[in-house]
């Protein structure tokens, strides 16, 4: 199976800066909460996304608020490319009332179901169903709806991506599951716990198109994306899409990382960033000037010292927040 | 106006009702159709479920609301989930809930917990109609009554009607509940007979059903042993007794003030559970009464319920494993102090 990179594009200005704030909001939000958490200021534990920008953004850039995705316990940067509101994201991470889910799910489920994000999922392959059950929504229901199912190489291994891949391509419904394959599950590598070469290679077991990417390359997953939601809003099933990609930190924060070794990490963090990359062909191609992009960046910046500054500032729950929202009624 | 159906009409009642009157309510499991894309096959020759209790179903609403499933618990339950999440209003049927062991993970850590953990951003109108119970032969895969696991868990609310009238309007109240409902259907009750009203009408959540009203001992029995209860209330009449029979109908919410009130009346408690007894609802109504009604109570907590072993396949060894109204007996003698009460 041959890796797709870019080839023909037709980004707008308008896609393309947004693509390349999200990516940047997202390492900076990442980068932001690897310092912060370094500190000990933040409870629990945080599983971050940096790195890995290209993918969520490439594929979220297709989707509007109807349309939803499926996440997981790296769920970051899927909140960020869906465009879920950043002060609330950073209040949820520090557990205070004002958060996305207020204080009640954290970093590993973060959710704003009224943006179609179904939530961060602590389960690892809890998504595959997940994504399968609103697929059947928005075929039902006849929405247009599509709904993409993040999920690393980890959870390539689990039974539920066998039953929810299954399901959804006897149901024919507009799915896209879309492997982030950052070459570990936790410290264990992709080759030892999978016995196919690529994820996308299993596609072909359900009869569905499995297509390998590029996940360092934006325009490469967005043009995988765009295919795979065409041929889902056309009603023609689910496909699988791989990206290859890294993760820059550990599998959680404080992860010394052991089973990386120092020139994957130097040429991951410093030949192959995605946003780097991006950068470069934005410049190259003269969709966006140095100054545009400094803009954009300095903005992101802001708007991530805003979040922490709001987060610091917000309450916490208060005990009678405990009770609340277990069942609609009981 | 009230007619005499079965167990099993009740409930494929309850769900033609629903489906008529909401086209976001959609049945999906395995065979809950039956034979789907079988050309030969007419729809009212479709199975209707294993046990024929979704029969007729999908002649009337397609098989786009009727879904057929894979074998395959952990993909449809959790699809079903957030397809209840996203808009529908599913009823799921997990053949038998021993097969719970597939899927947990989709009922427990996904509908269960997806409101709380979104701040309540969420609902999930899911209902999970699930077998259960002994005495079929089953063995020990197909036989376990695990209401107790589902009504330990937050988020989740629990029903196991023991009645035809009980089993339509509490699968009806389930159905449009917004919140995740474990439905359990006694195997062994589909074929037992009963009055039902016609038309559409629900049973509220949190409100037990005294099915039988006494003075001087107090019975509350889950599911399919309210019957054992009542045959052993009848013959504790023989010998002079008032039992007061509560059937719970709903294991979460639990309906604490009712059994409270009765054994404050009758200061004597037997539960009869026919799940297993460690950490079981007969054990957590037990500790209900021990905490919150101790004064009241004249003489120990008696619980009747299985052994703390699987279902076993033998009719010999079966039948010891099921509750009896002779148990029951045994245990209301003790604790009314007459031994004259068992039969010999």
């Amino acid at each position: 199976m041959t890796v797709a990179r870019s080839q023909s594009i037709a980004l707008t200005k308008e896609k393309a800066r947004w693509m390349y704030q999200k990516m940047n909001e997202i390492r900076q939000f990442e980068d932001k909460v690897h310092e912060i958490f370094s500190k000990g200021v933040l409870p629990g534990f945080v599983h971050l996304y940096a790195g890995e920008e290209a993918v969520a953004v490439g594929v979220c850039a297709h989707l509007t608020d109807k349309d939803y995705i499926t996440s997981t316990h790296r769920g970051h940067g899927h909140c960020i490319a869906k465009d879920c509101d950043l002060n609330g994201m950073m209040a949820e991470i520090y557990g205070k009332a004002t958060g996305l889910c207020k204080g009640k799910g954290g970093s590993m489920h973060i959710a704003d179901v009224s943006k179609g994000m179904l939530g961060a999922n602590g389960i690892v392959g809890g998504g595959f169903p997940l994504a399968v059950g609103a697929g059947l929504t928005a075929k039902l229901k006849k929405t247009g709806a599509v709904t993409v199912c993040f999920f690393g190489d980890g959870a390539n291994n689990h039974g539920t991506f066998h039953e929810g891949i299954n399901l959804a391509a006897i149901w024919k419904l507009p799915v896209i599951f879309v492997a982030e394959n950052n070459g570990y599950a936790e410290s264990t590598p992709f080759e030892y716990a999978s016995s196919c070469r690529n994820i996308a290679d299993r596609a072909g077991a359900y009869n569905i198109p499995g297509e390998v990417v590029d996940g360092k390359d934006v325009i490469a997953v967005y043009e995988a994306a765009k295919r795979a939601i065409e041929r889902a809003r056309n009603g023609e099933g689910p496909t699988l899409i791989e990206c290859k990609t890294y993760r820059n930190y550990g599998h959680f924060e404080g992860d010394a990382q052991t089973y990386k070794t120092p020139e994957e990490k130097r040429r991951h963090l410093q030949e192959l960033d995605a946003i780097e990359k991006f950068r470069n062909y934005l410049l190259a191609s003269q969709l966006c000037s140095e100054q545009e992009l400094v803009e954009i960046e300095q903005n992101v910046a802001k708007a991530i010292e805003k979040a922490v500054t709001f987060a610091e500032n917000s309450p916490f729950p208060t005990e009678e927040d405990l009770l609340r929202d277990v069942y609609v009624s009981y | 106006m009230a007619r005499t159906i079965s167990f099993s009409t009740a409930l494929n009642e309850a769900m033609r009702l629903a489906m008529q009157k909401d086209e976001n309510v959609i049945l999906l499991g395995e065979d809950v159709a039956g034979g789907a894309t079988v050309d030969h096959l007419q729809d009212d020759e479709a199975w209707g479920g294993v046990m024929g209790v979704t029969k007729g179903l999908v002649q009337e609403f397609g098989r786009d609301r009727v879904l057929d499933t894979p074998i395959a618990e952990a993909g449809y339950i959790g699809a079903a989930v957030s397809a209840a999440a996203t808009g529908l209003r599913p009823i799921a049927e997990l053949m038998f809930n021993d097969f719970i062991g597939s899927c947990l993970d989709e009922v427990m850590n996904q509908a269960a917990k997806l409101r709380y953990m979104f701040g309540g951003k969420a609902k999930v109108p899911l209902t999970i109609r699930t077998m259960h119970g002994a005495g079929f032969r089953a063995a020990a895969q197909h036989s376990q009554s695990l209401y107790a696991l589902f009504t330990h868990i937050p988020g989740l609310k629990v029903v196991v009607p023991s009645t035809p009238a009980d089993a339509k309007g509490l699968l009806l109240a389930s159905i449009f509940d917004d919140d995740p409902v474990i439905f359990f259907e006694d195997k062994t009750l589909y074929n037992i007979r009963g009055e039902v009203e016609e038309g559409f009408y629900t049973i509220p959540f949190g409100k037990a059903d005294i099915k039988r009203e006494g003075d001087d001992l107090t019975i509350v029995a889950i599911g399919k042993q309210v019957h054992t209860a009542l045959q052993a209330a009848k013959m504790l009449q023989e010998k002079g007794i008032e039992t007061e029979v509560i059937d719970p109908r709903t294991l979460s919410p639990l309906d604490e003030e009712t059994i409270l009130l009765s054994v404050a009346k009758t200061g004597r408690l037997i539960v009869v559970d026919e799940a297993n007894p460690r950490c079981s609802v007969a054990t957590d109504i037990s500790a209900l009464v021990a905490d919150k009604g101790f004064d009241y109570l004249d003489a120990p907590i008696k619980m009747i319920t299985a052994p703390h072993c699987p279902v076993p396949f033998s009719p010999a060894l079966e039948d010891l494993y099921l509750p009896t109204p002779e148990k029951v007996l045994r245990a209301a003698a003790e604790i009314i102090g007459d031994e004259t009460i068992v039969p010999v």
